[in-house]
């Protein structure tokens, strides 16, 4: 495995009490693949994501579990310096709003090109030409040129493709995209999603996609994820949780999807609202929402139950859940 | 793109006496993005009204608490110096100058023999006196001109607009010398209407600022749409939104004219003698310091702790009041 | 950005005129002109009537006003209470209030912004509370007391410097006044700075940064700071025209010959030429810092652009 990681516990104190966002998240991912994390905002896998980068707030954050371990070493036991040469060059992020994630007053090409001057060492100059290779090679057209503006000169596919070419610059081993195209018009959703598939293929790259849209995922991902208040809820291989989902949370999900040939049905919405991290409730986080909840659920807190060989489930009733 | 980037820095720097900045002192590290998680939204808290939120925040802020006890004593010995100060602060006996404390006279005598102790409890009155009139002046035709011009825009803004221009060109002490050097009152109401006629422009940009916006926002949008009529909206839309910008700086700015006062009285042109100010006292004090600085410290410290009480209480009521920053 | 210059150089006409007229009025119709014309005597009334015809104050006051800033434009401030043209002295007085702006302003920056980076990333813990609340009680002592309190002890208790300045104001004797005249800017610099370093440093692109494997050295001061101190930066200019006029106060604890001096005796023996003349100048010095603020924040904010 590129990146295990396990039983991960992430906590944050707030003004409410401490909010438990991760509670004893495992997944991984191989080079060349593509691991989906999905879920609704405040599920935790943002947070999840910052941990393996290192890049996680401390405080308010604290990590109180786990290990991240990369090609074989916990991340977590590293120091700070040895932590920040992982960063960037062997793991890279690409975040969901490329316009607030640039630096505004400093120009794309010395962005890129930082990169190489730190963690390679290279001259100004030749970090520059690099900078403008790599613009082309995400096909930014006028490389040349463009590479001396700012980033709000330039359009938001444009700009998340900078960011891309960031994150791609040091060819590194594994990279995760942050809702990478939730912030762009449609049209152009596909052609930035399109772009990293191609360079993940192109370098044979771990991706994490961190996304709540299940349409993305279907088309560029081989593992999902599903998480819901901190917790991975299923696990499966992409094709099949499309045909049977293991977990109601995931069916729930995947029945609101407006869909082409079921016109005129009514879209299914689940009921209720995200509990809130700073009261996570008893047994099962999902049952009050939940269709299938019986009294075990709000007692006993389900372990991921194996599903076939390939998959797993957090849902006590998860037979049930897969023949409805 | 903004034609005169930060505004509220510009304010302060021309008056001099400003208070807009970030005066914000207690931010614990709380997550931004609660309660729900990180990057969530959760369940709603059961909607509050700004104010009661404010006062919520403000009972249990124990920045207001002191400052508000400060104040309120402040108040009660203006009202009554004689609860706490029986003797005439004008009554002063040369043979006694700059000596120090003595039995029923803590603080000493200064360079004319009077009472530092006397003097100083009954300066508070001129103190109070002119920060309050002079802050509800400034509030009052500030928001007036402000509002009527950021409601109505057109050729009437853009006169205020080059209007408060003009009088944060001119630096504030310079215009209470020219202006005031030639009054001799032995009242408070010279330095209250120049304070006034140099400080409204603060308020009066703060204002016009809250109107814009509470204009802009959708609801005002809506009631104009289904037909309210300007001075409805003014009134129950726009006003209650202004209120509360207009009020913080209000109260901070409060704290900063009762040292402009005592700037003035200090350099002779605010109040004059035989008035009881703690500037005058000051300014009297200031030439015997090498052997009288007892004259010289009570007045100021005095002067120091009400100014800072005030600016105190105005830096809780912006916490309290400005949602963004909890 | 020549047309934003144009523009703006225009505004400034209004603002220039308004603010002059002001005082010209406030100066004439508060005070006597020709009182002090004199020297410290009345003068009588033959003497008075000529000068009056002669400074043409027979003419309404808006006359007046244009006359003299025709005059002005031609480099004529008048003359003072003592003879000398107004603008010898403001030949002897600007240089020692500009040394005295830039050693307040030098105060500042260094001072202002240092603390305020240690605050504002050190957010809640001791430091951050001590000089937050010092900063409070700088903004909160008035200038005219800081002055006193600081001669008092350092020059008066500790003898550490001459309580009084000599008339060359030499940068040395200067510290100490240049430090009292920045307290109170040197307070809000503190804030500002922090409360900027503070915000952006939960920005997304310090995140991004950080998620680039940047040293904490770099990611501080090449992505942080270059941020963080435009609106400090823009602060301090405008607060350059500020401190120029007042330093009144400082100027006169300390006794210090300046603009401050000259005006403050200007006003007492109601020299119009002399209290007008230099408060031209100081309006000048005043909008013009702002304009260059202006085009500064555009240098330093490459989003900003001016049509």
């Amino acid at each position: 495995m590129l990146l295990e990681v396990r039983d991960l516990h992430v906590e944050f104190r707030t003004r409410d009490g401490i909010a438990k966002a991760v509670n004893g998240v495992s997944y991984g991912v191989d080079a060349g693949r593509t691991l989906a994390v999905l879920g609704e905002s405040g599920s935790g896998k943002s947070v999840t994501a910052q941990t393996v980068m290192g890049i996680l707030d401390v405080p308010p954050g604290r990590i109180t579990g786990g290990e991240v371990l990369f090609e074989g070493r916990d991340l977590l036991k590293l120091k700070e310096e040895e932590r920040r040469t992982v960063r960037g060059a062997e793991m890279a992020m690409i975040f969901q709003d490329a316009l607030s994630s640039l630096n505004p007053v400093l120009t794309v090409g010395d962005q890129l090109a930082e990169m190489f001057t730190v963690h390679r060492g290279m001259s100004r100059r030749d970090a520059r030409a690099r900078a403008v290779e790599l613009m082309d090679r995400v096909r930014i057209p006028g490389a040349r040129e463009r590479v001396k503006q700012y980033p709000h000169q330039f359009s938001g596919g444009m700009r998340q493709r900078i960011m891309i070419a960031m994150a791609m610059a040091l060819e590194p081993k594994l990279i995760i995209a942050d809702e990478p195209t939730t912030a762009l018009d449609v049209t152009v959703q596909a052609q930035v999603m399109d772009l990293l598939a191609d360079l993940q293929r192109e370098y044979d790259m771990g991706l994490i996609l961190i996304t709540h849209d299940l349409g993305v995922v279907a088309d560029v991902a081989d593992e999902i994820a599903v998480m819901y208040a901190g917790r991975i809820v299923e696990t499966a291989p992409v094709h099949e949780i499309y045909k049977a989902p293991a977990h109601p949370y995931t069916r729930g999900l995947l029945d609101s999807i407006p869909r082409l040939d079921q016109k005129g049905r009514e879209l299914y919405a689940i009921k209720g609202l995200p509990p809130s991290l700073t009261a996570i409730p008893p047994g099962c986080a999902f049952h009050p929402r939940c269709p299938l909840a019986r009294d075990v659920c709000r007692t006993d807190e389900p372990p991921l139950y194996q599903v076939g060989d390939t998959r797993g489930s957090a849902c006590h009733f998860w037979r049930e859940c897969l023949h409805d | 793109m903004p034609e005169e980037p930060y505004e509220p820095e510009r304010a302060i720097a021309g008056t001099g006496m400003g208070g807009t900045m970030d005066l914000g002192a207690s931010e614990a590290a709380t997550l931004e993005k609660t309660p729900g998680g990180p990057d969530g939204t959760g369940p709603q808290d059961k909607p509050r009204s700004l104010w009661s939120d404010a006062w919520h925040d403000l009972r249990r802020n124990p920045v207001f608490l002191v400052s508000g006890l400060v104040i309120l004593f402040l108040v009660v010995i203006s009202v009554r110096p004689s609860l706490i100060a029986s003797g005439n602060p004008l009554h002063c006996d040369l043979a006694k100058a700059q000596e120090g404390s003595q039995a029923g006279h803590p603080f000493g005598f200064n360079g004319q023999g009077c009472d530092v102790y006397t003097r100083t409890v009954h300066g508070a009155r001129t103190s109070v006196l002119v920060g309050v009139l002079s802050t509800l002046g400034v509030a009052v035709l500030g928001s007036v001109l402000g509002g009527l011009a950021g409601f109505f825009g057109g050729v009437w803004d853009a006169i205020l607009s080059r209007l408060t221009d003009i009088f944060f060109a001119i630096p504030v002490v310079l215009g209470g010398l020219v202006l005031l050097s030639v009054i001799t009152s032995n009242t408070v109401w010279p330095v209250i209407g120049f304070i006034v006629l140099l400080g409204w422009p603060q308020i009066s940009r703060i204002a016009r600022g809250s109107v814009i916006t509470a204009k802009q926002n959708d609801y005002v949008q809506a009631a104009r749409a289904l037909g309210a009529n300007s001075s409805r909206l003014l009134l129950r839309h726009i006003t209650p939104n202004a209120v509360a910008p207009v009020i913080v700086v209000a109260t901070i700015a409060l704290g900063t004219y009762i040292s402009l006062e005592a700037t003035l009285s200090f350099l002779g042109v605010g109040l004059r003698p035989p008035s009881v100010s703690w500037g005058i006292d000051i300014s009297a004090a200031a030439p015997y310091v090498r052997n009288a600085p007892h004259a010289l410290l009570w007045p100021s410290g005095a002067l120091a702790i009400t100014v800072l009480a005030f600016i105190m209480l105005g830096d809780a009521v912006r916490d309290a009041l400005d949602p963004k920053l909890r | 950005m020549g047309r934003y210059v144009i523009r703006r150089l225009l505004q400034m006409i209004p603002v220039f005129i308004g603010a002059t007229l002001l005082i010209f009025l406030m100066v004439n119709v508060m005070g006597d002109p020709i009182a002090g014309l004199c020297g410290d005597r009345e003068c009588d009334p033959a003497t008075a009537a000529r000068l009056r015809r002669e400074f043409g104050l027979d003419k309404p006051v808006w006359q007046q006003y244009a006359t003299y800033m025709g005059n002005v434009f031609t480099g004529d401030f008048g003359t003072a209470f003592n003879g000398q043209p107004v603008t010898e002295l403001m030949g002897t007085a600007f240089p020692v209030t500009i040394r005295l702006t830039i050693i307040a302003v030098v105060f500042e920056i260094v001072i202002g912004i240092t603390l305020g980076v240690l605050t504002g990333l050190r957010r809640g813990r001791p430091v951050d509370t001590a000089v937050l609340l010092l900063t409070l009680v700088v903004i909160s002592v008035p200038t005219f007391v800081t002055g006193l309190l600081l001669q008092l002890l350092l020059g008066v208790k500790w003898g550490w410097i001459a309580p009084s300045v000599s008339s060359d104001a030499r940068v040395d004797e200067l510290i100490l006044p240049g430090l009292v005249l920045a307290s109170v800017s040197l307070a809000y610099v503190t804030r500002l700075t922090r409360t900027s370093i503070a915000e952006n440093r939960r920005s997304d692109y310090v995140r991004t940064a950080i998620a680039k494997g940047l040293p904490r050295r770099r990611v501080i001061t090449r992505h942080l700071l270059r941020n963080s101190l435009i609106p400090v930066v823009t602060f301090i200019g405008t607060d350059v025209g500020a401190l120029m006029g007042g330093a009144i106060v400082t100027e006169r604890i300390f006794n210090i010959h300046g603009v401050g001096y000259q005006l403050y005796q200007g006003i007492l023996r109601q020299n119009t030429q002399t209290v007008v003349g230099f408060v031209t100048v100081l309006v000048l010095v005043f909008l013009v810092a702002n304009l260059l603020v202006d085009l500064l924040y555009a240098v330093l904010d490459p989003r900003i652009r001016y049509a």
